[in-house]
């Protein structure tokens, strides 16, 4: 039951993206087709899991038992830098069609704030490792749909006729705001 | 290149927030009032300055491949630096702004200017560039506290402006962030074209 | 000086030479703000008892089921006791509380310690419950004559203006704390007598 309400408040009620203001730059950055953001969302996933759980038992395991938390920022930060890199080295050998369609995102993502974010969020909630894997996924998952939700109406507005001043990154805050405005609704659920 | 045009240069030509939509999770983040956008700004700006100028320093000892994790190690040592005196010294904004203190790691401000300006200028350029850099992002979040405080509650640093009862809150919830700072770049790009 | 060619054993020395520094550096800053970490929090609950509780000039930290009460005496007399609580029902995630009742067991004051509620909706549990205006004011209320609860599910309570959920999470955060005191009197009322021979009436003789 707790993993369900996890699920719904990762995904919907404190969206990645839409409440907690996290990811904004590939949000802004990476959305403007559907195909872009599925991509995106789908590295973000995979990363933002496996590194919930190392970061996790790190912390467990190394920086609670030696008494050296206030290195977590450093050592969290190392971890997910190196481990974007060896997902990459990975996925070119295991799995070529893969690294065709998440390839070109993931050296993007070590400063994607999410991935710390939720890393060092799952830390702070005081969440059990399986906890933490339902909420990384659903982080993730919530991510995806903000972005693919927003890519498709930015596919629209090429259609639309925007003043000037407004073209670009504005409008696009715009429509962020009014999406954010409709997730509000989703406030109160659990 | 002179020392006032370099800290200029952050704070007007190349704003990262209004001219080059860098370090948004903040920016959008911790603005719902001037006071906390004001103390993101200045916290960004001390690991900027501390971050440009060892980086400056340490530049010929990197060697080239491993520059980018190098930084990020130096860059998180500043972060954490911070987080801690925070939180001993201002525990109240520490509090107010909780998870975007160690998030400033993954700033794109401050990787940025470490890669396009530190590791190519001398050490007094590039401490007045996050000098500059810094300004500019504390100035930008400052401003976009103040509007959505205005709006959402009447007030500004706390104090009263018109009265509460007439504040529309939607400014100081999540979709105000995103539309006020839409409106505030369309301000700044009108103000600077038009010059 | 010319740059350091990009070959392993460089770049393995370098960044552990970087790290190492960096780490150093961070242990030694941890060392000098460590006390003042402490002493701020420590700074925070003070001036949290001191506003929930009636004038005191002595307090007694005492730990029941691993809560910590924190009992204020002026002179010999009891005066009341502070309870942090916590519920995790809140609108933003968890709402952590001290609330003092005095010492007929009716709260005199509360603070909230921590909250991640809506800016300008749920945040205003701050002065909320204790503006006598309507029936909103919990000061001065009994628990043990009757279950804070809001008007929506039948209490007596008003809640906070469209924040039903953070002002039910928090009337829950005050039942806990009195929950957590009526178990602990009851348990150590004979020491408490003895403690305070001279005080005011205990409340759990007042029930």
């Amino acid at each position: 039951m707790s993993y369900i309400i996890i699920f719904i408040a990762a995904v919907f009620v404190n969206n990645i993206v839409l409440s907690q203001f996290l990811g904004i730059c590939p949000f802004l950055g990476v959305s403007k087709k559907i195909n872009t953001a599925l991509g995106m969302s789908g590295a973000v996933a995979f990363v933002m899991t496996i590194s919930t759980i190392i970061t996790y038992l790190l912390q467990k395991y190394v920086l609670e038992q030696f008494d050296i938390l206030f290195l977590q920022t450093i050592v969290f930060i190392l971890i997910i830098s190196a481990l974007v890199q060896l997902v990459e080295i990975i996925l070119k050998k295991v799995s070529p069609p893969l690294y065709q369609a998440l390839g070109v995102f993931l050296p993007l993502i070590t400063t994607n704030c999410t991935i710390l974010g939720v890393a060092i969020m799952t830390i702070q909630k005081d969440y059990t490792l399986l906890e933490g894997v339902v909420f990384a996924i659903s982080t993730a998952l919530g991510f995806g749909l903000a972005l693919v939700i927003f890519a498709g109406i930015r596919e629209q507005l090429v259609f639309a006729k925007i003043p000037k001043a407004m073209q670009g990154a504005p409008i696009a805050l715009l429509v962020a705001g009014l999406l954010a405005m409709a997730f509000m609704g989703f406030t109160g659920i659990v | 290149m002179n020392a006032i045009k370099i800290v200029l240069n952050g704070i007007l030509k190349e704003n990262p927030v209004f001219v080059l939509l860098l370090g948004m999770c903040p920016t959008l983040g911790t603005t719902s009032s001037a006071i906390n956008g004001l103390g993101m700004g200045i916290a960004t700006m001390f690991v900027l300055i501390g971050s440009n100028t060892v980086i400056s320093l340490i530049k010929n000892v990197i060697p080239d491949k491993i520059r980018i994790p190098a930084f990020v190690v130096v860059i998180a040592a500043f972060v954490s630096i911070i987080q801690m005196l925070m939180e001993a010294y201002l525990p109240e904004l520490y509090a107010s702004l909780g998870l975007f203190i160690p998030l400033i790691v993954v700033n794109c401000i401050v990787l940025g200017r470490a890669e396009a300006f530190a590791a190519k200028n001398g050490v007094f350029h590039s401490a007045l560039d996050g000098l500059g850099m810094g300004l500019g992002f504390s100035l930008a979040l400052t401003l976009l506290g103040s509007t959505r405080e205005l709006l959402g509650t009447g007030k500004i640093f706390n104090m009263f402006i018109y009265p509460e009862h007439y504040g529309m809150l939607i400014f100081v919830l999540a979709p105000g962030a995103f539309i006020v700072l839409g409106f505030l770049i369309v301000f700044v790009t009108k103000l600077q074209t038009s010059k | 000086m010319k740059k350091l060619e990009s070959n392993l054993p460089n770049m393995v020395m370098v960044l552990t030479a970087i790290t190492l520094i960096a780490s150093f550096l961070l242990a030694s800053v941890y060392g000098v703000t460590k006390a003042p970490i402490e002493l701020a929090k420590e700074k925070k609950k003070e001036v949290a008892i001191k506003n929930v509780l009636p004038p005191f000039n002595r307090i007694e930290n005492d730990t029941i089921e691993g809560i910590v009460v924190y009992k204020g005496y002026k002179d010999a007399n009891w005066v009341g006791t502070a309870v942090e609580s916590v519920s995790k029902n809140g609108f933003g995630g968890e709402i952590k509380i001290i609330v003092g009742f005095d010492a007929k067991g009716c709260i005199f004051n509360y603070t909230v310690l921590e909250q991640k509620e809506t800016p300008g909706l749920g945040t205003k549990m701050i002065d909320w419950f204790k503006t006598s205006k309507n029936k909103q004011s919990i000061l001065g209320k009994n628990i043990a004559q009757e279950e804070l609860k809001v008007s929506k599910d039948g209490g007596n309570i008003d809640a906070m203006t469209a924040s039903t959920i953070s002002s039910r999470a928090f009337l829950e955060a005050v039942n806990n704390a009195y929950s957590t005191i009526s178990h602990y009197d009851t348990h150590t009322s004979a020491t408490q007598v003895s403690d305070a021979a001279t005080a005011a009436t205990p409340w759990v003789e007042n029930k």
